[in-house]
């Protein structure tokens, strides 16, 4: 579910739990047959390594005001190759550290999203009967809720703090997750090896922890990839609304809003605006290429 | 079916009552008051404020209160708007909201649908890579960039289209034609490649084949079989699309400065305005519980092997 | 069987698809309308209950008060024809103009007597009553300990109002322009309590009448042949937009739809200048961005610290840079252009050049006990809003450039959050903004009085200033006045009570065409003084 921002995942969601077989190797080769999937991975690869050492590298630091270059075009003089933001920052700089920042957004809250989806779906599934009833009727009365008030007003209650906006953002995206978990669980719970384990006297959390979580790793690998792009859009959309970070620090989000207020500045929306395309673009199309490697029916 | 419904729509009250208590506590522990503002009010008038809206009584009570008032419907006097009821901005702002949500769904599914298809016809040829990247890409762009560029290009530079507002509140093509697209464009992003991955599904099924062996035609094959099944997961895609709507709507509420609720909805959270906020968090809650229940049932009507019970 | 279920879902869409085509009438001939960009929604259009300057320009089209902004934004006569004021300054008698509500019912001496008790009495819980607190018994009125009849404000007869004062207040004609002393109609108010506001049920005494309200969509005013001057107004209704997105606002002037906004982004002038020739209209105001540092905890009790900190400010900088529109750097607090005021120098530190300035201010910081084995850590807040976010990285900057033992951490807040915080001494320092309630200086100075409370953030308390201020509000003689005001600022900025940034300016864009806007320090531009060339004043009863 998309509670926050439009994707595409209901379909993968979809796609990805029908089956959920551990045939890697067929899949690894699958998805390195995959022009766009491989490109994009090269070039998130290519990106995650910019966003962790190139500030670090980079002659400017990321908070530092240029008095006399406010608000300058690229230039290669003095290495400003994005211009300088409206304080005379270097934007490029900014634009690697807000990719950074949206990078950890989107990895850490679909971590979050992930660990309390899993546990909560796999323990569904397993257990079943009343239990499966009722966590599931939770997740059901869940949906329901308009989540991006409910992120907005924990924003506004808690304040605008970088760990809450993972938290947010990552309690309410696992709901999709346990669902998926869930449904694959119950298939898995009639297959042959959980029944022999169990009648062999395994207990329920080594079961789920070493028959069941290695079989639903497809179709989770799949999902969470394609929910870190959904994820980074939200932070975005928070930072318009100025509920984001807090400067000095930055996110490519933030950096899209501030450039679409100085319109006449073209390259400050321009270059963050690229940059947050090219990574969504990557995680989409990897998540796309990982979908049909692991369920190749569709192509 | 009935059954069915009048089961979910009474498991709906219980549901309600989660959010709004959630959102009441929520809304009471954010710092800040209504009434905090550059003047400051005397302390004894802020007492005396504070008492005719019954903010001087314990947080329980005022619960309480709430609640037995809501259960009448009536959801208070805005904290903010001295001259409003909540009720008033609602009925004001929700047509807005409404109609651009609803003529958004539509253009999404309009366009989504025959993209989608035309994709999946056309699989692996040019046609199919240059929608789904055309795709790919409106899901990669936040709202809140292509609105304003949209807004520059046809309101400002070519002045074909109004580039905000409502033309003296009236809602007319002309004023709700760039924000529906905007609100719709992420849409039909998801749309076309929802439908195009069902589509592929269904024409390789062996029903869809038989009818082919049989000699039917292929655009009576498209329209009889295919269509009607691929568009199941669609449907079931509703929900979370009125939520992705919702989202957007905040959006482009703003950047076209139109008078709806979720506008409203922002700055009621950073006011403060606790009931306007409270009051817009019941209603999109109904919504939502609403548009899942019309799903599900309309899921029913296509896919006769649902079945209620 | 399967036919009627694929159809129904074919016909949906175009159907849906059609439905959203409706269309709507073009908009006729409009040259007799004035579309205005308004900022933001009114929260209330009762003057009592009213309190954003978007509000007094909608409020103040529709009630004249005793006196009036002329165009220049100056007092001059509106219900009162003129006064007379007793030898001790302290009761002022007006005569009242012959003039009629919206409905042909007089406007009376009594109708401000009811208006002023109503704002008064507790139970209108009026949020900006203590503005009148000037006059006689108000404060008591308002506190609930005295009934609104005790309050020093009567009518002899129709024609005559006398207001007695607390203290002689040499500015009443301009605090009489102020929302607050506006008359509403008794009559009205008597028989639909607080719902009088409503178009329906309103009556008004000014050039306009409200005709529609919609929540964040427009106020819709049309003229009032009933107004006393009403053959003198050119435009038959007035829009006010709320405009809170200002680069949709900017968006929307240039697409023709708006005549005039409150606003634009001040990093575009440049731009706007080119693409809107004759719009942009910038022009000082009476504001003053300044810094309050809370003063009873340490080390904001330190004379030394808080001068350190104003004097590191590179305010050159942030004006020239990032607000650009001609603000003005600033070491005090009373604007320039107030009224009944001489004003004070700039602060001795003002003429030297930065680098002087941050090394004088590293000693003042190792004189008061930090260095590097006392590092000075603290946040400064903002307000989450207009350009405030956009200068606090440089102010986190300039001061973290005294030295490397300066470290400041910066929080943008909400504006609510924000007063709130101030409110409550929950700061560290913190930034806030003053605009003039009315031209004079004592409506700045005394948020640094003790007696102000909550309102002076910083918890300044000085016995000598206080006294200072209470020599001046009993001072008749208005040049002594001014001197006892200068004296107290200095004294005030001495002590660094504030750190004052800059004095802001208005931003206005008006379309070239629109005669009568005349630029002046209070940011007040009433429709009434508005034209468009082509148009007759007096509008279509004129014409006949």
């Amino acid at each position: 579910m998309i509670a926050l921002a439009p994707s595409a995942r209901a379909e993968l969601a979809e796609a990805a739990a029908v089956k959920g077989r551990s045939l890697w190797e067929d899949a690894r080769g699958r998805l390195f047959r995959n022009k766009a999937a491989v490109a994009s991975l090269l070039v998130l690869g290519f990106l995650v390594v910019l966003a962790i050492f190139g500030p670090m590298l980079w002659p400017h630091d990321y908070a530092t005001i240029y008095r006399d270059r406010v608000g300058i075009a690229p230039t290669f003089e003095n290495l400003h190759i994005f211009g300088t933001d409206a304080q005379g920052r270097d934007l490029f700089v900014r634009t690697l550290i807000g990719l950074r920042v949206s990078l950890a957004v989107g990895v850490i809250a679909t971590g979050v999203a992930l660990v309390i989806g899993v546990i909560w779906g796999a323990t569904a599934g397993y257990l079943g009967g009343r239990v499966d009833n009722v966590m599931m009727r939770i997740v059901d009365i869940m949906y329901s809720l308009p989540y991006i008030f409910f992120v907005i007003l924990l924003m506004v209650t808690f304040g605008k703090q970088l760990v809450l906006i993972f938290v947010a953002i990552g309690a309410v995206e696992w709901l999709t997750m346990a669902r998926i978990v869930r449904g694959q669980t119950i298939s898995l719970r009639r297959k042959e090896f959980v029944e022999a384990a169990e009648a062999a006297g395994v207990r329920g959390p080594v079961i789920i922890r070493r028959h069941i979580l290695p079989n639903v790793l497809g179709p989770v690998v799949v999902y969470a990839t394609l929910t870190v792009p959904v994820i980074i859009l939200a932070e975005s959309f928070l930072s318009f609304l100025g509920l984001g970070v807090q400067e000095p620090l930055t996110s490519l989000g933030k950096l899209i809003s501030n450039g679409a207020d100085d319109m006449y500045k073209p390259w400050m929306l321009l270059f963050p605006s690229i940059v947050m395309m090219i990574t969504l673009l990557a995680f989409n199309f990897i998540g796309d290429g990982l979908r049909d490697a692991i369920d190749p029916k569709d192509r | 079916m009935l059954r069915y419904a009048l089961r979910r729509l009474l498991i709906a009250i219980p549901t309600l009552f989660v959010i709004i208590t959630i959102a009441f506590f929520m809304m009471r522990v954010a710092p800040g008051s209504p009434f905090a503002m550059d003047r400051q009010l005397p302390p004894q008038i802020e007492a005396n404020v504070r008492a005719a809206y019954g903010l001087d009584r314990p947080l329980i009570a005022q619960y309480g209160d709430y609640l037995s008032k809501v259960v009448r419907g009536d959801l208070g006097p805005s904290l903010k708007y001295r001259d409003k009821s909540v009720a008033d901005i609602i009925v004001e702002g929700l047509p807005v909201s409404a109609t651009i949500g609803f003529c958004a769904l539509a253009l999404a599914l309009a366009v989504g649908v025959t993209l989608g298809v035309l994709a999946a016809l056309r699989q692996n040829r040019p046609a199919d890579f240059s929608v789904m990247a055309v795709a790919m890409i409106g899901i990669s762009i936040p709202t809140f960039v292509t609105g304003p560029l949209l807004a520059l290009a046809f309101g400002v530079q070519l002045g074909w289209l109004p580039s905000g507002g409502l033309d003296r509140g009236r809602m007319t093509l002309a004023t709700l034609a760039l924000p529906v697209i905007t609100l719709a464009l992420p849409q039909i992003a998801i749309v076309s490649r929802l439908m195009r991955a069902s589509m592929i599904e269904v024409i390789r099924s062996n029903y869809v084949r038989t009818a082919r062996a049989k000699g039917l035609s292929a655009t009576r094959v498209i329209v009889r079989h295919t269509l009607r099944a691929a568009l199941l997961p669609l449907v079931s895609y509703m929900g979370p699309a009125l939520a992705g709507l919702m989202t957007g709507s905040l959006i482009v509420e703003q950047v076209f400065q139109l008078p709806g609720i979720g506008r409203q909805f922002v700055i009621g959270a950073l006011q403060r305005d606790y009931t306007v906020v409270m009051g817009v968090v019941i209603l999109y809650a109904s919504l939502i519980m609403l548009m899942n229940l019309i799903a599900d049932l309309l899921y029913g009507v296509l896919d006769p092997k649902v079945k209620y019970s | 069987m399967t036919t009627p279920r694929a159809a129904i879902a074919a016909m949906v869409l175009p159907m849906a698809l059609a439905a959203c085509g409706g269309g709507g009438d073009g908009p006729g001939d409009d040259s007799a309308v004035l579309y205005r960009g308004n900022t933001a929604e009114p929260f209330s259009l009762d003057p009592h209950q009213a309190s954003g300057v978007w509000e007094n320009n909608i409020i103040s089209d529709m009630i004249i008060g005793l006196y009036q902004d002329d165009a220049a934004g100056e007092p001059i006569p509106g219900m009162a024809t003129g006064y007379e004021v007793s030898e001790d300054g302290l009761a002022w008698t007006f005569t009242l103009r012959e003039a009629e509500w919206s409905d042909g019912v007089p406007v009376t001496a009594q109708d401000f007597v009811f208006s002023m008790r109503r704002i008064l009495d507790p139970a209108t819980i009026a949020q900006y009553a203590s503005l009148l607190y000037g006059i006689k018994n108000a404060e008591a009125v308002n506190k609930g300990q005295l009934a609104p009849e005790e309050l020093g404000v009567s009518a002899p007869d129709d024609r005559t109002l006398v207001i007695e004062l607390e203290y002689p207040a040499p500015y009443l004609p301009s605090l009489l322009t102020h929302y607050t002393t506006y008359p509403v109609p008794a009559h009205v108010v008597e028989e639909y309590g607080s719902r009088w506001i409503q178009p329906e049920n309103a009556v008004f005494n000014g050039p306009y009448l409200l005709e529609e309200w919609r929540s964040n969509a427009f106020v819709h005013l049309v003229r009032n042949p009933n107004f006393y001057e009403a053959e003198t107004i050119c435009f038959d209704e007035v829009y006010y937009y709320p405009t809170t997105d200002a680069n949709a606002a900017v968006r929307r002037v240039r697409a023709g739809e708006l005549d005039l906004n409150t606003s634009f982004p001040g990093q575009q002038v440049e731009e706007l200048e080119e693409q809107l020739p004759g719009f942009v209209h910038v022009y000082p105001y009476l504001n003053t961005v300044y810094y309050a540092p809370y003063m009873p905890e340490a080390p904001w009790d330190d004379v030394r610290v808080r001068r350190a900190l104003s004097m590191s400010l590179d305010r050159q900088f942030m004006v020239d840079e990032i607000l650009r529109t001609g603000q003005r750097p600033t070491s005090t607090l009373v604007p320039p252009g107030i009224a009944n005021y001489e004003g004070v120098e700039q602060a001795d530190w003002w003429d030297e050049d930065m680098d002087t300035r941050r090394e004088e201010a590293r000693q003042l910081l190792m004189e008061a006990g930090f260095g590097p084995d006392n590092p000075l850590a603290f946040e400064f807040t903002y307000r989450n809003s207009g350009n405030n976010p956009r200068v606090a990285p440089v102010v986190q900057q300039n001061w973290e450039a005294i030295a490397d033992w300066v470290q400041v951490s910066i929080s943008g807040i909400e504006v609510q959050i924000q007063y709130d915080n101030l409110r409550t001494g929950n700061f560290e320092v913190g930034d806030a903004g003053w605009v003039a309630d009315y031209n004079d200086a004592q409506n700045y100075l005394y948020l640094l009085e003790s007696r102000t409370g909550s309102m002076n953030y910083g918890r300044y308390s000085n016995p000598e200033y206080d006294a200072l201020i209470a020599e001046s509000n009993r001072e008749l003689d208005p040049e002594r006045r001014s001197n006892l005001l200068a004296r107290a600022e200095r004294m005030m900025l001495d002590d660094v009570a504030i750190i004052p940034m800059w004095n802001d300016t208005s931003r206005n864009l008006v379309d070239p065409e629109i005669t009568g806007w005349e630029d002046n320090v209070s940011d007040k531009h009433r429709t009434r003084f508005l034209c468009r060339p082509g148009l007759e004043p007096g509008g279509p009863a004129a014409a006949e």
